[in-house]
């Protein structure tokens, strides 16, 4: 029963970042660094409320939030591919911009600095945090299929092998008639609505939208795209293993064995350590962050 | 990622702009000027459109929201001290992300090399005993302070000279782990009960510049700006008339040809890397001796990030980066003076805007000029 209980908030903490995992992968290995993801995050929570506010119903909410984390990574994508912007400057951008934008919105919206009000979300509150309450809410269905549905994309598909070749040698693409950018914003967009939905699930998980609420969580996305070695079903796998680890730090709370600040540390003193090689070489997709030229 | 990185061209090589050496296949001053200067204008327009929508969404008037935020940063005294204050934090994070991009190399995590420059310079405070000279302590605090913030810029940089892991993500990843270590080690051992912050030190305070001009009443604007104005003059001396700052541009323009030339990269990369962090962490003082007098959980917050808005505005070159601070810090502090009328948040969305215009936009002009060039030949 506690196995169970364990399993249950591991993955319940594991969905946002699996969605948003899966899109990093996707962007990573067309070529365009992911730093985004939390922005992309941030946005669709804030969509997710706002429209599910507005109208009542989850769904629209969950709409919402796939065209949030668009809009964001349409912005990205345009400045990184058509304007050859420095990807690691546009991207920290945008991350400024959608937790500048939210907060505005937040006022503008709900004349709050803080907090949204409640919204409905797809589970009833009350009906506890095991199993049977996770298994009704559609997001976690997704989160669970979105891995296997991204392995199948970039490995089974010709859209996935394009955007492997755009990643690695967008020269050799372009030559053989792949038209690189199109690719590109494909996957950059694609990488937007996963994230956004990861956002939507937190936001409608928790039932409103609080300022910064997605706390570092498109980060630690971005570290298991890049702890996973940008695959997605070893990325989900480090998705997994964060989110134990969170879990675990939650159920030992007060016990002093463990302070939290550490087991906050874990996802990226992994991350540093698989950049350094030290266990198997991280090697990234030749042309990430690189500016495609046909 | 983990190859020498030619990725960063739109800004590895921006600091060609204003002051290099002036030979026969470069482009003229003026030419040069019109690629450093055009950029930040578009950027502004950009803003101000930008700033207008979210103005009129709230219902009021764009000229009376601007005129306020004017007021409240220029237009007095109290105001303006705010802004150097700000401006001071901001040019040490845009002289350290300056450095790093000058070696072709992105520090991305200039705000934990803050926090634990403040937070060693804080551990020496209260370590000295109290009623020492201001004069007599500071190089003690400078050195601690650059010591935190060195040791944090240092890993990254060994890490990239060594193994070849990319510095943009090590950096990222570090300031996650710095910030939660410094969290612990105020939370469990240092922090005054109830507070998010250290007891106060006693010695080596600096002076604000209200102690000498009491317009500036009530503002946090202190001597540590002098450090500042000194760090820009060193970072450009260092950068253009040492042998060291030629080989650290050399390898931030061209890795190979540098290696070629007899410069030893890889030391480059991590020395740049250090002294990068090492100057982030001498801003620490701003907060910790001339402010507050205390190390406080989260005050580096974001300015590590408008550091590097403040260093791709400012392109990489001392003078560029005083300016950008300055720009930077106004719209920080002016988001203050016009919150009765919009919410200050709509500064956040402005200074993101002009990070994401003068990013898209650099390339664009000097493509543009270029051709214009190329079409009068």
């Amino acid at each position: 029963m506690i196995l169970l209980a364990f399993l249950a908030q591991t993955l319940r903490i594991a969905i946002p970042y699996l969605l948003a995992a899966a899109g990093g992968v996707l962007s990573e290995r067309a070529g365009l660094i992911a730093l985004t993801l939390e922005g992309y995050m941030l946005g669709g929570a804030f969509t997710a409320v706002a429209a599910s506010y507005a109208t009542g119903s989850p769904w629209a909410g969950v709409v919402a939030a796939v065209a949030g984390g668009a809009v964001l990574a349409l912005i990205y994508a345009v400045s990184a591919i058509r304007f050859r912007a420095d990807q690691v400057v546009v991207g920290i951008a945008i991350n400024l911009f959608a937790i500048g934008l939210t907060r505005f919105l937040l006022r503008l919206f709900f004349d709050s600095s803080s907090n949204s009000p409640r919204v409905s979300g797809f589970t009833v509150q009350g009906s506890g945090t095991g199993f049977g309450a996770l298994l009704l809410n559609p997001l976690v269905w997704l989160g669970i299929l979105v891995i296997p549905a991204t392995a199948w994309l970039l490995y089974r598909t010709p859209f996935g092998l394009r955007v492997r070749a755009v990643g690695e040698h967008p020269t050799a693409a372009a030559s053989v008639g792949v038209p690189v950018a199109r690719v590109r914003y494909l996957a950059v967009l694609l990488s937007g609505m996963l994230a956004g939905l990861g956002g939507a699930y937190l936001a409608l998980d928790q039932h409103q939208f609080t300022d910064g609420m997605t706390a570092g969580r498109g980060f630690i996305a971005l570290a298991a795209t890049i702890f996973g070695r940008w695959d997605p079903v070893r990325a989900g796998l480090a998705c997994l293993l964060f989110a134990a680890a969170e879990t675990l730090q939650i159920q030992l709370q007060g016990s002093q064995a463990l302070p939290s600040q550490f087991v906050e540390m874990i996802p990226y003193v992994l991350t540093i350590v698989a950049l350094a090689g030290v266990v198997g070489r991280a090697v990234a997709p030749a042309a990430l962050g690189k500016t495609a030229t046909e | 990622m983990s190859s020498p990185d030619p990725t960063l061209t739109p800004v590895a090589d921006a600091p060609l702009g204003i002051a290099a050496p002036r030979t026969a296949g470069r482009p003229s001053r003026r030419a040069q000027i019109e690629e450093a200067v055009l950029p930040p204008l578009v950027a502004l327009l950009l803003a101000a459109v930008v700033g207008d929508l979210l103005i009129l969404s709230f219902g009021q008037s764009p000229g009376a929201v601007y005129r306020l935020l004017l007021d409240g940063t220029w237009g007095n005294a109290y105001g303006f001290g705010q802004v150097l204050y700000k401006a001071t934090t901001l040019v040490f994070t845009g002289l350290a992300v300056a450095l790093g991009l000058r070696a072709g190399l992105f520090n991305i995590g200039a705000e934990s090399q803050l926090a634990a420059g403040g937070f060693c310079a804080a551990l020496i405070g209260l370590v000295l005993p109290a009623g020492f000279s201001a004069l007599l302590c500071l190089p003690v605090y400078i050195l601690a302070a650059a010591i935190g913030g060195g040791v944090v810029g240092a890993v990254p940089g060994v890490l990239k000279a060594r193994f070849g892991a990319h510095e943009v993500i090590v950096t990222i990843m570090l300031n996650f782990i710095v910030l939660a270590l410094l969290n612990y080690l105020t939370s469990t051992r240092l922090h005054v009960p109830d507070t998010l912050h250290t007891a106060e030190i006693r010695s080596g305070r600096l002076p604000r510049l209200a102690d000498m001009w009491p317009a500036f009443q009530g503002s946090a604007a202190n001597v540590v700006i002098v450090l500042a104005i000194l760090a820009m003059i060193g970072m450009w001396w260092f950068l253009f008339r040492t042998r060291r700052g030629f080989e650290l541009r050399a390898v931030g323009l061209q890795p190979h040809a540098a290696e070629y030339g007899g410069i030893d990269v890889g030391g480059v990369t991590w020395r740049a890397l250090a002294l990068s962090g090492a100057i982030a962490g001498i801003g620490g003082l701003n907060y910790v001796l001339g402010y507050k007098h205390y190390y406080e959980e989260g005050f580096a917050t974001g300015a590590g990030f408008l550091g590097i808005a403040v260093a791709l505005v400012g392109r990489s070159h001392p003078v560029g980066i005083g300016l950008a601070a300055l720009l930077f810090a106004t719209l920080s502090q002016g988001g203050l003076a016009v919150n009765a009328l919009v919410p200050k948040q709509m500064v956040d969305v402005l200074q993101a805007v002009v990070i994401l215009a003068v990013a898209t936009s650099v390339p664009e002009v000097r493509r543009l000029l270029r051709m214009r060039r190329g079409g009068e030949r």
